[in-house]
């Protein structure tokens, strides 16, 4: 083993890091039931497609761009193609740069799966994979450098302990923008789109929470302070955002809901992800009753409005990450994270730090994504038509459905294939 | 009396139910259904086994209705369940020997016309 490397820590960090992409595949679940059976598996699938592209643009130029040198705006290619990625230490931790990498891997890989939210039931497979590889190095690398690896925010003061800019707001607004760009599904403001299995939906939020234990835990890169009180904050902060959902539930419709529940968590794990390490246990806990209001209130607003953002990663994530971001600078305290204090303990730098980050990541990921998307869409098709859209985009996008009967399916031999009418399941 | 038997595309059930509600066609039930008409059949592949999916997901809507009530049933299910595409499906409409309404125990036109509460 490398000197400098902590076996402790190494270990930790492994477990963190599986942990974390066992996240994508939550969301996939998560996402499916919150859509209608017909688009079950096109749903799911663009988390798994995250893994796959994402995963390949991050070892190409992802991590470089991120995390090699301190330009103030983007990173060098120095470890392109993983040049120089290996058992040594990075530099700033005790764990080996490769395990560091995979770690940062697997946060990019989830970021690029959130945004499907804004898109799916007609967003085509083939777009969004192209979308997926450029926006996961155009916009989640430039502003992981931004907040991580020794960019702009970072060096000027900014906290941000497991990812409020390059994930969650990140996300949330490029989500946003992704929905204004491909636009709302045809029934959208005329018809309920209803999730179609509620226990999906429950059991992707807890297998994203339990696998957030693994993100905000593991992004002290240690078995350190830090990673101690982000790890327990993680159960803190949600539990409290879900007592306050089921009374705001209460209020508004006299039942407390378990799609609602399954938002809470997710809301609760995004407001801690910027805050986990910063913040005592008991404004961590305050810090997820107050994120479930705006998210709250955005959710309720935007089924009104025409922007069919479908999945709420405005409001789960986008808001509830702004939120975190913006906790950090009222409430962090200095004799929990020996870092720095915020305006309540009489360092109001500290909250322009992080109201300066709150106004940067939206804007560049809004942006970046919107035009990304009208390039993509001048060469290629962003959207199904409507008539694909209707059947649903398990059959038209992948020849598959979910809930397959088998009741008159023919089995066709080899020489068959290709013979018999014409495969719809051809996206072309 | 007759009863109207719409099967229709899934996907067309909601326009079907709108078109149904402007037409003032009040009492109906409604199944899912799977069946085959003349459409071209999808091909899918599950790891590896290709298979020709022979029969589709219908819906299929039974309206009972008086004499005067059949054209506009009729025309509602054409209107909300057509795309134009082969496998848009079909109607049917056969004659209805008696109906009871379980409730009151009203029988054949006064059990198919909609009372109001």
């Amino acid at each position: 083993m490398n000197p400098g490397v902590d076996t402790g820590d190494t270990a930790w960090m492994l477990i963190a890091t599986a942990l974390v992409l066992m996240m994508t595949p939550a969301l996939g679940l998560f996402y499916a039931g919150l859509v209608r059976s017909k688009n079950t598996l096109n749903t799911f699938m663009m988390s798994v497609a995250a893994i796959a592209v994402a995963t390949v643009t991050w070892a190409a130029v992802g991590y470089s761009l991120a995390f090699d040198g301190d330009g103030a705006i983007i990173g060098g290619l120095g470890n392109a193609f993983m040049s120089g990625v290996d058992f040594a230490p990075r530099e700033g931790t005790t764990i080996p740069e490769l395990v560091f990498f995979a770690f940062q891997a697997t946060f990019c890989i989830i970021t690029v799966a959130l945004i499907s939210g804004a898109v799916v039931e007609r967003m085509r497979f083939g777009a969004f994979l192209v979308f997926a590889a450029l926006w996961s190095v155009l916009v989640y690398a430039v502003l992981a450098h931004w907040a991580f690896g020794g960019g702009w925010l970072i060096s000027g003061g900014t906290l941000d302990f497991a990812g409020g800019v390059p994930v969650e707001m990140a996300s949330g607004f490029s989500a946003l923008a992704a929905a204004l760009v491909v636009g709302a599904r045809k029934e959208w403001g005329r018809q309920a789109l209803l999730p179609h299995n509620a226990v999906y939906v429950l059991l992707g939020a807890g297998l994203l929470w339990f696998g957030w234990f693994g993100f905000n835990g593991g992004s002290g890169f240690s078995t350190g302070d830090p990673s101690v009180l982000a790890f327990t904050n993680t159960l803190l902060c949600p539990a409290c955002t879900l007592i306050v959902w089921f009374a705001l539930d209460l209020i508004r419709g006299r039942k407390v809901t378990a799609i609602g529940a399954a938002t809470a968590i997710i809301v609760g794990c995004v407001a801690i992800t910027p805050a986990g390490g910063y913040v005592s246990p008991g404004w961590a806990m305050l810090l997820g009753a107050l994120a479930a209001l705006p998210s709250y209130a955005i959710i309720v607003w935007r089924t009104r409005t025409r922007v069919d953002e479908t999945l709420d990663v405005l409001a789960a994530h986008g808001t509830a990450g702004f939120f975190g971001i913006l906790f950090i600078g009222f409430f962090a305290q200095a004799d929990w994270n020996g870092v720095s204090d915020g305006l309540f303990y009489g360092n109001a730098a500290q909250l322009g730090d992080q109201a300066l980050a709150a106004l940067a990541a939206p804007v560049y990921a809004f942006v970046v994504t919107f035009v990304l998307l009208k390039l993509i869409g001048a060469v290629m098709p962003l959207r199904a038509s409507d008539r694909e859209e209707a059947m649903g985009m398990d059959v038209v996008q992948h020849g598959e459905e979910a809930y397959v009967t088998g009741e008159g399916a023919i089995l066709l031999l080899p020489d068959d294939v290709g013979k018999v009418g014409v495969p719809v399941a051809d996206p072309g | 009396m007759k009863l109207v038997i719409g099967i229709v595309r899934p996907e067309q059930a909601n326009q079907v139910l709108e078109a149904l509600h402007r037409a003032e066609v009040r009492g109906f039930s409604m199944s899912r259904v799977q069946g085959h008409g003349g459409e071209v059949e999808r091909v899918e592949t599950y790891r590896g086994t290709t298979v020709q999916m022979g029969l589709s997901e219908k819906v299929r809507f039974e309206v009972a209705v008086s004499d005067s009530f059949v054209d506009r049933a009729v025309a509602a299910i054409c209107e909300g369940g057509r795309t134009g595409e082969v496998g848009d499906g079909k109607i049917f409409v056969v004659p209805l020997d008696h109906a009871v309404r379980i409730r009151t125990g009203d029988t054949d036109e006064g059990a198919v016309t909609p009372v109001s509460r």
